[in-house]
């Protein structure tokens, strides 16, 4: 058995709360099918004070092999780089400080959720508690482990972005880790694994119809492509949202709000996040690998092309004009 | 007397300490601490006012859907407006969604299997509760969480995804549900009856709804087979009723609000029983015991910044206040406010709340939830909008007082020329879990723990962690 540790530092629990979601009896069953043993978790674990800080302890001391450390939540450095806005309750030490000792122990060491991974929304300006990722500040290499940290499998740290992250995507993480067919090849440039980063959260929204012919929403509510108008991002975040769907068979445009591209660095920096900044009424943040100048051409093209029923979808929160030959009022 | 340092403790959500001083095996006196800080009140403070939106739900992500309603109440109440009247009831269906999840995944997950500890091997129920409850292993939460995870499949047709959706907005929610929609809703909803009353209650719902008395309660205990009537059986083995006594009074802010009130009340039930109505500009922040700088009562004027090195500071978590004095908020405060009769007589009876009562009014809620959001399925007008549009004013100041799962969560917001000037949030674990005050006031766990007995297993014991969870802290929550 492979032993997986879980600590929580500054988070919301939602990373937790999120893979619950995950095995048809249960988390911690997909975990044992894999041949993963949860050595501990904050939510799941029966051992409570000195019983849990003794498992921690026997890992530290290197008594207890450490395969996978999962870190869910920013590291926060403050005050003043000290670590005591994040104390383990009953051990007297930092977070920053256990999270230091441990990470260089683990074969594998895996932030889940963007926290973990960029430092997320704690990291927002004016930054009051100084959060981190581990190995990113934002979009900056470095974080709370430094640049050259490899976990000892030679891996650096897996960046299971995502505030939360899909309930798919940590799982499959931890598994395919574990059956050993993963490499940095398999992760893109911010440490994120390809098998879920490698679409953009735009790929398969049922809104793509709209965003062909620029048929916007105009309010929430409305059934058009959230970009032009509703801050929709999701045409530079990376993520399978669309096509594998959460819950049960939504997502964020599914659900009638736009994408805060919550799967990258520094995504809370953004202010106004449901309105698009434009200059001269062009969107500012185009999709990622498209030109300035073909946008603008594309754009004026099909909105002149866009057949009645989409337009007029576009600004309803229902579909009041069904499909039909033609497309064009008779 | 000797002074221990309890914690972590895990099965609960976030960072929890607790300091003892026991003599002669029973707790003289507790601190509480709350061992995280992350700064939402500042992160939030000069940003637009509709940005509350996204900050705001990350304060948790087991209640996201709280914190979502409690920020667009409050910016809703700046301007004045009001959601469609559909908006209101696919935000209830949902909130009632995660607090139905939150509820049954404290008991199944967090709450139970200190039952399946060690220290009860001798009990004749040991057995049972190890198979069923052991954490990590028992067969109870392989029964469950594939059940939550059917249940928040309400999260994917009304609010997109969970945690932390845009989806509710001042104006109501931003998808219309569709006839197709809302028979997947009562389809999901009427599966989690069937798990109710096969695995947790072992009656019918509708058995569950109408129990008002304590010997009601005990009949029932005596002759269903169920997850529920098991706990009774404990606890009438273990004397949960008058362990962990809460030291009253009992607030909520009312939940399950549309334009016309709420479905639970808002107001104070004494420990006694007796009700009275909510004087909101009773309620204050103190914050002599934590790690901040002096600031104003008042939450609508308050401040939060943080000073690590404060004399005599113990917490991270601010001290509520109603009145002056310390409440307990939750699940049991919230039907004891609405009057249920069996959860006001359970009250009654023992003159406080317990670790029973605090479980049993979780369990009662869930089924009442059930009920309600199958009615709320079919009150929704599918013909008619689900969210209403209108701009927030420049310079205003409202709140938004709701209630999560755990009890009253409210978010005090001001607007300065469209940005957040003020943004105060009281939690509701930071009632229960208060610290101490300036008269030295303790809160309302601290005086649930003094006077229980360890039974010389100090830290160790299960009586400790009983009491303890049965309040289901969040401690992300509580000081944000
Ligand atoms: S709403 Fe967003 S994700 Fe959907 S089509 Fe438009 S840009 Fe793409
Ligand atoms: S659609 Fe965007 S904001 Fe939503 S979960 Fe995916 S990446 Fe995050």
């Amino acid at each position: 058995m492979t032993n997986l540790l879980w600590l929580q530092a500054g988070s919301c629990g939602g990373c937790t709360m999120s893979v619950l979601d995950h095995g048809a009896r249960g988390w911690v069953r997909e975990l044992q099918n894999f041949g993963i043993n949860l050595l501990w978790h904050p939510s799941l674990s029966e051992e409570s004070g000195e019983e849990a800080i003794a498992i921690l302890d026997d890992v530290a001391a290197g008594r207890t092999p450490l395969d996978f450390l999962c870190i869910e939540g920013s590291i926060l450095r403050g005050p003043n780089g000290t670590g005591l806005y994040n104390r383990l309750a009953g051990t007297g030490r930092t977070m920053l400080s256990w999270v230091r000792e441990l990470a260089p122990l683990a074969d594998h060491c895996i932030a889940v959720g963007t926290c973990a991974a960029y430092g997320g929304v704690h990291a927002a300006q004016p930054d009051p508690a100084e959060a981190s990722g581990l190995q990113y500040e934002g979009s900056i290499l470095g974080g709370v482990l430094g640049p050259d940290f490899r976990a000892r499998s030679g891996l650096p740290v897996i960046n299971v972005a995502g505030c939360a992250p899909h309930p798919g995507w940590i799982m499959e993480t931890l598994a395919a880790l574990q059956m050993g067919d993963f490499d940095e090849s398999d992760l893109d440039r911010l440490g994120r694994p390809k098998f879920f980063a490698k679409t953009l959260a735009h790929h398969g929204c049922e809104r793509n119809e709209y965003y062909e012919f620029k048929a916007s929403a105009e309010k929430l509510s409305d059934l058009g492509c959230l970009m032009e108008h509703l801050g929709c991002k999701a045409t530079q975040a990376v993520g399978d949202c669309n096509q594998r769907s959460w819950n049960g068979g939504g997502s964020c445009t599914h659900g009638g709000f736009s994408c805060v591209a919550c799967t990258s660095p520094a995504f809370e920096q953004t202010e106004d996040f449901l309105k698009t900044p434009k200059v001269g009424g062009i969107p500012v943040g185009l999709p990622l690998d498209m030109p300035k100048a073909w946008f603008v051409a594309l754009a004026a093209l099909s909105k002149s092309a866009t057949p009645d029923r989409v337009r007029q979808n576009a600004t309803s929160d229902r579909v009041v004009r069904d499909p039909r030959r033609g497309g064009h009022d008779e | 007397m000797t002074r221990v340092i309890a914690g972590p403790f895990n099965r609960v959500e976030g960072d929890l300490e607790v300091a003892l001083d026991i003599q002669d095996g029973v707790i003289a006196r507790a601190e509480v601490t709350t061992t995280l800080y992350r700064g939402f009140e500042q992160l939030l403070s000069g940003r637009p006012g509709l940005d509350a939106l996204v900050i705001a739900p990350r304060i948790c992500g087991i209640c996201s859907v709280s914190q979502s309603i409690a920020a667009a109440a409050a910016l809703r109440n700046l301007a004045g407006g009001l959601a469609a009247p559909n908006g209101y009831v696919a935000a209830n269906i949902a909130h009632a969604a995660e607090n139905i999840a939150d509820h049954l995944t404290h008991f199944y997950l967090f709450f139970m299997p200190d039952f399946a500890r060690a220290e009860y091997a001798r009990r004749s129920w040991f057995e049972q509760a190890a198979t069923r409850f052991k954490a990590v292993s028992g067969s109870g939460s392989a029964a469950f969480l594939p059940r939550r995870r059917r249940l928040l499949e309400v999260m994917g047709i009304i609010a997109g995804k969970w945690p932390h959706s845009l989806a509710f907005q001042p104006g109501g929610t931003t998808r219309a549900i569709d006839v197709g929609e809302r028979v997947q809703l009562a389809a999901i909803l009427g599966e989690l009856q069937v798990f109710l009353e096969e695995t947790v209650f072992g009656v019918s719902l509708d058995e569950i709804l109408a129990m008002e008395t304590p010997a009601e309660l005990s009949s029932y205990a005596e002759r269903a087979r169920g997850d529920f009537p098991f706990f009774l059986t404990i606890a009438a083995d273990l004397g949960l009723e008058s362990m962990g006594r809460g030291p009253g009074p009992l607030l909520s802010f009312g939940a399950y609000h549309d334009a016309n009130g709420s479905f639970f009340e808002r107001g104070v039930a004494s420990a006694g029983g007796a009700l009275a109505p909510l004087d909101v500009a009773a309620i204050s922040e103190d914050a002599t015991c934590a790690w901040f700088a002096p600031t104003s009562a008042d939450p609508a004027l308050a401040e939060t910044l943080p000073e690590a090195e404060k004399e005599n500071a113990y917490s991270w978590a601010k001290a509520p206040r109603l009145s002056g004095r310390p409440a307990e908020v939750g699940a049991a405060a919230r039907l004891a406010v609405s009057g249920h009769p069996l959860v006001a007589a359970l009250i009654a009876e023992g003159g406080a709340t317990s670790v029973r009562t605090r479980i049993v009014a979780r369990l009662l809620e869930a089924a009442i939830l059930v009920h309600a959001s199958q009615g709320w399925c079919r009150q929704l007008r599918l013909k008619e909008e689900f969210c209403a549009h209108f701009a927030l004013p420049d310079d205003a100041a409202a709140a938004g007082l709701v209630e999560a799962a755990r009890g009253a969560l409210g978010h005090w917001v001001g607007l300065s020329e469209g940005r957040i000037s003020h943004y105060q949030i009281i939690a509701p674990t930071t009632w229960n879990f208060s610290p101490r005050d300036a008269a030295g006031v303790p809160g309302p766990l601290e005086s649930a723990l003094s006077g229980l007995d360890t039974g010389g297993l100090g830290a160790k014991s299960a009586a400790l962690q009983h009491v303890i969870r049965s309040f289901d802290p969040c401690m992300v929550c509580t000081a944000h």
